[in-house]
């Protein structure tokens, strides 16, 4: 099929650009480890709160500067409700849903994740700048959605 | 004129969508101001009730409607009348459509379906909700099975002789509307309607997100490719050029229907149970399916050049002058397209991982779906309607409602300047989409985020005039506007083109095709899903 020469160098100029973008995406994710939250993980939802770890749902110190939270995603809010670090912690979350499908997202970071039931979510994020740092659903669960979040402090 | 028994069909399933789009408007209104925290909404109405309506009604049924009764339109001007078994085939899809939509909005305002447009399972509405879903989608491909029909009858009656050009790209649009919906049947059928009727009592939610996000993704290019079949074929006409080529504007409905479905992926790059590899290829198609869109884009901008240089325009950019700025057919559609370029690159960082993961799930993505849905195509729907309905009533577009007509399209884009604009920016600081008005006690935060919630309900009360504004320029139109002949524009193809090669013409290739792409992109995943998926979850009604 013939094509302007025009047409050709612009759908080669996006070509190319498509291809940088993704080049851009992919060394990101596969060389310096950003990669989509994508646990794989399983647990029976209707067990999740009497399963371990998440029957006792907690943050706990795992190492130097690293600490682990153990979370529960329930219609309308999460538990623990309250959590302190010191700064420059790196925290791993891991999240469950006892119910209906929740979003953990906390403003300011990159932490955003899903949280399906029956799968268990991770994420990992280094708080290097202290303050109180809102923790919040970001998918629709019911009447309540907007009320489910809690904080976490980050101490300086 | 076409047959009046097409032009009454068509006429039919506009008034349904501008009914639908009424209404939703009405609920997006409150929604504005409700986020606002200027008002509190009676008791007996909730958030997600109305944000469930307005998503049903828009998305899923001001678009099919309208879209079916524009591609009805047009194949009827391009291919003749409708042959019988097509036309009573369309009815009974008008039908069962109509029925369907009425259902669900009447569970939606009974409160037994807040559930959202995406209706996300363990979340479980009223199986009436489930069943009225199925009657639009089942309706509409009847639709499509009388289109497909009336191409073939057309096909051998002309002895297989190229079909008209419009035609074509409606065949397609349905081919892939029905390829996309097989995915959402298949969940509402298998999966929800048994569960929320009790026969089974539990759901594997990730299946059937996954069935949705294979339909919810090809949803966006079956909004995209009709307001496309105006680009290509109808604009040219109305701005004094020729189609640039009918070649190329084929082989890029081909390329949407093969890299539009396999990537559903890319709305759940965040969720567990998927591994980032799928992810990743998934993501890769995805950025294939821009490059139509960028073939888009250049014929349209070719076409505008060289018509305008025939008019005598002379300099780099003299043609933008002569473009008629004035005629509301072009105006609407044109003001859509140029937005579609800052909307399209939003589509892209939505698509690539990193940056998905500061968006996902904020404002930020209902800014970019009111700027490529409810403004590149909804303006480009307008624009439509403004000729299509006084051609199928039998009336004329007059010179003031053409006026009228021009400053809806600005207070359309003045207002979603200010409400998608807003939706950008609070979402990159975090605000998410789909949450009633809050604070979060009082959190530092989100107070931030109040102001833009304001501007969002400013440019909604503009949208909300500009919508009461459109409706009383199609009622006009419809009923009032003096009788006549109206023009159905249709573009002719440039002599220099080259000539189309048959092989754009074979289906059972492009199906082909594109059922092989799906079943690479799903198959190992979605075997995986089955195999390792965890047990299932009851439905729950937290509203
Ligand atoms: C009067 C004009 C409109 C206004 C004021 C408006 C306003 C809004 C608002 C405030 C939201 C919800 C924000 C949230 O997530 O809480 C929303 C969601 C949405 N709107 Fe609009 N909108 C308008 C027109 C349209 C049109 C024309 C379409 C499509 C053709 C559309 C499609 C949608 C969709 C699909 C959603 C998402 C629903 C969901 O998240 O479940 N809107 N709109
Ligand atoms: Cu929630
Ligand atoms: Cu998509």
């Amino acid at each position: 099929m013939h094509m302007h020469k025009y047409e050709k160098i612009w759908l080669w100029s996006g070509a190319v650009c498509l291809t940088v973008f993704l080049l851009i995406v992919g060394v990101s994710a596969y060389a310096m480890g950003n990669q989509p939250p994508s646990h794989m993980e399983t647990i029976d939802p209707k067990e999740a709160a009497v399963t371990a770890p998440f029957d006792k749902p907690r943050m706990t110190k795992v190492g130097d500067q690293e600490y682990e939270a153990i979370m529960l995603a329930q219609a309308f809010t999460f538990t623990p409700s309250k959590m302190t670090v010191p700064k420059g912690s790196t925290v791993h979350f891991k999240v469950t849903s006892t119910d209906v499908v929740h979003g953990f997202q906390i403003p300011s970071t990159n932490v955003n994740m899903m949280v399906t039931p029956g799968y268990v979510s991770k994420i990992s994020y280094t708080f290097e700048e202290p303050g109180k740092y809102l923790i919040l659903c970001n998918e629709y669960c019911g009447v309540g959605h907007q009320v489910m979040a809690v904080t976490l402090e980050v101490m300086s | 004129m076409i047959d009046k028994r097409d032009a009454k069909l068509s006429l039919f399933f506009l008034s349904i969508s501008f009914l639908a789009l009424f209404i939703g408007a009405i609920a997006g209104l409150l929604q504005t101001l409700v986020r606002s925290g200027t008002i509190e909404l009676p008791l007996s109405i909730g958030y997600y009730q109305l944000l469930t309506a307005h998503g049903v009604l828009l998305a899923l049924i001001f678009t099919t409607f309208f879209i079916v009764g524009f591609l009805y339109a047009g194949i009827s001007k391009t291919m003749g009348a409708l042959y019988d078994v097509p036309r009573r085939t369309g009815w009974l899809g008008f039908v069962m459509m109509t029925f369907g939509t009425i259902l669900a909005t009447i569970f939606i305002l009974l409160n037994k379906a807040t559930v959202l447009y995406t209706f996300y399972a363990p979340l479980q509405a009223s199986p009436w909700f489930y069943v009225a879903l199925v009657h639009v989608v089942v309706g509409s491909w009847l639709c499509a099975f009388s289109m497909w029909n009336q191409y073939y009858i057309w096909k051998k009656k002309t002895n297989n002789k190229l079909s008209p050009l419009f035609s074509y790209m409606a065949v397609m649009t349905m081919a892939l509307w029905f390829i996309a919906t097989l995915g959402v049947a298949a969940t509402i059928l298998l999966q929800f309607i048994p569960w929320s009727i009790g026969w089974v009592d539990k759901i594997d939610i990730l299946i059937s997100r996954t069935l949705f996000w294979y339909f919810g993704h090809p949803l966006v290019y079956f909004w995209l490719l009709p307001a496309y079949m105006c680009w290509y074929v109808v604009i040219p006409k109305i701005i004094g050029g020729k189609i640039f080529s009918d070649a190329l504007a084929r082989l890029a409905f081909v390329l949407f229907l093969l890299f539009s479905i396999p990537v559903g992926f890319h709305h759940q790059l965040l969720e567990p149970g998927i591994s980032h590899s799928w992810k990743f290829f998934q993501v890769v198609l995805t950025f294939m399916v821009i490059v139509p869109s960028l073939m888009t884009a250049f014929s349209m901008f070719a076409v505008f050049e060289t018509a305008g240089r025939k008019k005598g325009a002379r300099g780099l950019f003299g043609w933008v002058k002569v473009l008629p700025w004035k005629d509301v057919r072009f105006f609407a559609p044109m003001m859509g397209m140029l937005i579609f370029v800052p909307a399209g690159a939003g589509g892209i960082i939505n698509a690539s991982h990193q940056l998905n993961q500061v968006i996902h799930n904020t404002l930020w993505v209902t800014g970019h779906f009111h700027l490529t849905v409810a403004s590149t195509v909804a303006l480009t729907f307008f624009g439509i309607a403004y000729w299509l309905v006084p051609y199928l009533s039998g009336r004329t577009l007059t010179p003031q409602m053409n006026k009228l007509g021009i400053i809806q399209t600005i207070m359309w884009t003045i207002g979603m300047a200010f409400m998608s604009g807003a939706m950008h920016v609070v979402g990159l600081f975090g605000a998410p989409r789909r949450t009633a008005y809050t604070t979060y006690s009082d959190h530092p935060q989100a107070l931030d985020w109040v102001p833009y919630q304001a501007a969002m309900a400013i440019g909604g009360t503009i949208l909300f005039l500009a919508i009461l504004l459109l409706i009383y320029i199609i009622g006009y139109l419809a009923f009032k506007a003096p009788i006549g002949e109206m023009d159905f524009p249709l573009g002719e193809v440039e002599e220099k083109a080259t000539s189309t090669p048959i092989i754009l013409e074979n289906w059972k290739l492009w199906v082909g095709i594109s059922a092989a792409l799906i079943f690479i992109a799903y198959t190992l995943p979605f075997w995986h899903m089955i195999e390792h998926g965890p047990p299932g979850s009851p439905g729950y009604k937290f509203w």
